[in-house]
């Protein structure tokens, strides 16, 4: 503590930041691998069979064998691709959905600590703008394969996200209209005031839900990577490592939507109950606090994979229509909708 | 031919029906019973008459049934059993049995698992038991010599009893010397 003490404030919030950092990255991909170790086990049980049990009691140790083997396997380049952004896309699939963490807060604070990575006044504006760099990880990914199946992945992966960003936006503007800022911890603080905010715009609500399934390129909307039409769309021609980073990136995109949708619409960190929706003030409060964070991300990924099994997967024409028809205009009409409401109860 | 495509009503065709049947099946079948068999764990039971590994068998007494007379490597289809079959010299241990095999050995890889060598044996000599999982760390570990199959194989209860009867009747009629054991 003495050695912390002697560093400038500019220092110390950098050391700081670095731990959350680090903090949050070894969360995500811990998360990551059991996200894929539950989607195993889950989609086995909703199909009249049991997933992977061996590894480790009930098949906890999983990730690590798969881990290993994605370190082991042979890094194959065809030769037909275009090596530049062969090599690149993964990197530009990974990175943007782990930045997109950087304005989630996980907890009310730690300590004197907030515990989110940056407080931005425009959180979500930001949110928005990295998701929208992720459409180019798979469009590179599809455009340097040079073969036909990846190619129609990337094609069809960039039409649909870049729709449903159109959608996603609007769904959420009437949502910060009532709370009056862009700021996600605002946001939290309006929800611990008064009720969950699913309650006030149920109808944003499952705009976003649905937007949010097909930005991570979930069923039903899974039409980049559609292993039974593609053989594996955009990442066809990847192997072990680069393959790894896509699987990883779509995780990510997957958490990181649960942790929005949470943050937004379920109240983050807060419980209506014992009064949890106050930022806490010991340590095992602080705990608490993003241990029910991670629980209601929990409770979202696992509708993620729920509903990859339950519905089938849309056809292009069907989801472009949704997407610029149906949406688009439901939207709209919801924010003219909260907007009158707001105007008359002033 | 004519496909009826009915006209959805607004309900149908907010999807939510469907997805609400979706859940109903999904829940349903979360939570029945799993069709995986935990392998080594729990194994299945062969039903009868299941060709398994072929192994030589020895009767009650304990003599191999096997006369070398090489049918069965005449037979196998992939050329899987090889016998040596022994010199002219009389064996002093296998008594009036002629021509116990002094070598055979079944390349368990090429076997096919057919059951024709138990079909054409007229000794009664070789049969297809139930083992199924057979493992080695080489390939040479897989060729199965006659000591492991005769071991494998176990007693097979003979009821005709062929050579102790033919011994029997040659010592009642006094035709031949008879070796003694």
């Amino acid at each position: 503590m003495h050695l912390f003490d002697q560093l400038s404030p500019h220092q110390q919030f950098l050391l700081i930041s670095f731990v959350k950092v680090a903090c949050v990255f070894g969360f995500t991909m811990t998360m990551f691998a059991y996200a894929v170790m539950a989607e195993r086990r889950i989609s086995a049980f909703i199909q009249n069979r049991v997933g992977p049990n061996r590894v480790g009691p009930l098949g906890l140790l999983q990730p690590m064998a798969d881990g290993i083997k994605s370190f082991l396997k042979e890094d194959f380049t065809p030769d037909h691709v275009r090596k530049c952004y062969f090599w690149l896309a993964p990197a530009v699939t990974f990175i943007p959905a782990y930045l997109s963490l950087a304005v989630i807060p996980f907890g009310s604070r730690l300590g004197a600590e907030k515990m989110v990575i940056a407080d931005l006044n425009v959180g979500v504006l930001y949110t928005f703008g990295i998701v929208s760099l992720g459409v180019y990880g798979i469009v590179l990914a599809g455009y340097a394969s040079n073969s036909k199946y990846p190619f129609l992945g990337g094609i069809r992966a960039s039409a649909q996200m870049i729709s449903y960003e159109i959608a996603m936006g609007m769904s959420v503007v009437p949502l910060f209209m009532l709370v009056g800022s862009l700021n996600l911890s605002d946001v939290i603080a309006y929800q611990a005031n008064g009720a969950w905010l699913v309650f006030k715009q149920p109808l944003a609500f499952l705009i976003f839900l649905i937007a949010a399934f097909a930005e991570t390129n979930r069923l039903p909307f899974d039409l980049a990577e559609s292993e039974t039409e593609l053989v594996g769309g955009y990442n066809t021609e990847y192997s072990s490592m680069k393959f790894a980073l896509f699987f990883m990136g779509e995780y990510a995109n997957m958490i990181a939507s649960s942790a929005m949708m949470v943050t937004l619409f379920f109240g983050g960190w807060t419980l209506p109950v014992f009064g949890l929706d106050q930022p806490a003030s010991t340590l095992l409060g602080g705990l608490l606090h993003i241990g029910i964070f991670v629980g209601k991300i929990c409770v979202m990924l696992g509708l993620f994979i729920w509903v990859r099994w339950m519905l089938p997967r849309f056809r292009y024409d069907q989801l472009m229509d949704l997407g610029w028809r149906r949406f688009i205009p439901v939207a709209l009409l919801n924010i003219f909708v909260t907007a009158i409401a707001i105007w008359v109860t002033r | 031919m004519i496909v009826n495509r009915k006209e959805l009503n607004l309900w149908e065709r907010l999807y939510l029906p469907a997805v609400i049947g979706g859940f109903k099946v999904t829940v349903k079948h979360f939570f029945q019973k799993k069709v995986t068999m935990q392998y080594p764990e729990e194994k299945w039971s062969v039903p009868q008459g299941y060709r398994g590994a072929p192994y030589l068998v020895k009767d009650q007494e304990s003599r191999t049934k096997c006369v070398s007379c090489q049918l069965c490597e005449f037979v196998c289809p992939p050329k899987a059993i090889r016998i040596t079959p022994p010199g002219p010299e009389l064996n002093p241990e296998t008594g009036n049995v002629e021509k116990r095999p002094k070598e055979f050995e079944i390349d368990m890889l090429r076997c096919i698992f057919c059951g024709f060598c138990q079909e054409v044996c007229p000794e009664e000599a070789i049969f297809l038991m139930k083992d199924y999982a057979l493992t080695g760390e080489s390939r040479k570990e897989m060729v199965y010599k006659k000591e492991k199959l005769l071991a494998l194989g176990g007693v097979h209860h003979d009821r005709i009893m062929k050579w102790k009867r033919k011994e029997t009747e040659a010592e009642k009629q006094e035709a031949f010397p008879v070796a003694k054991e």
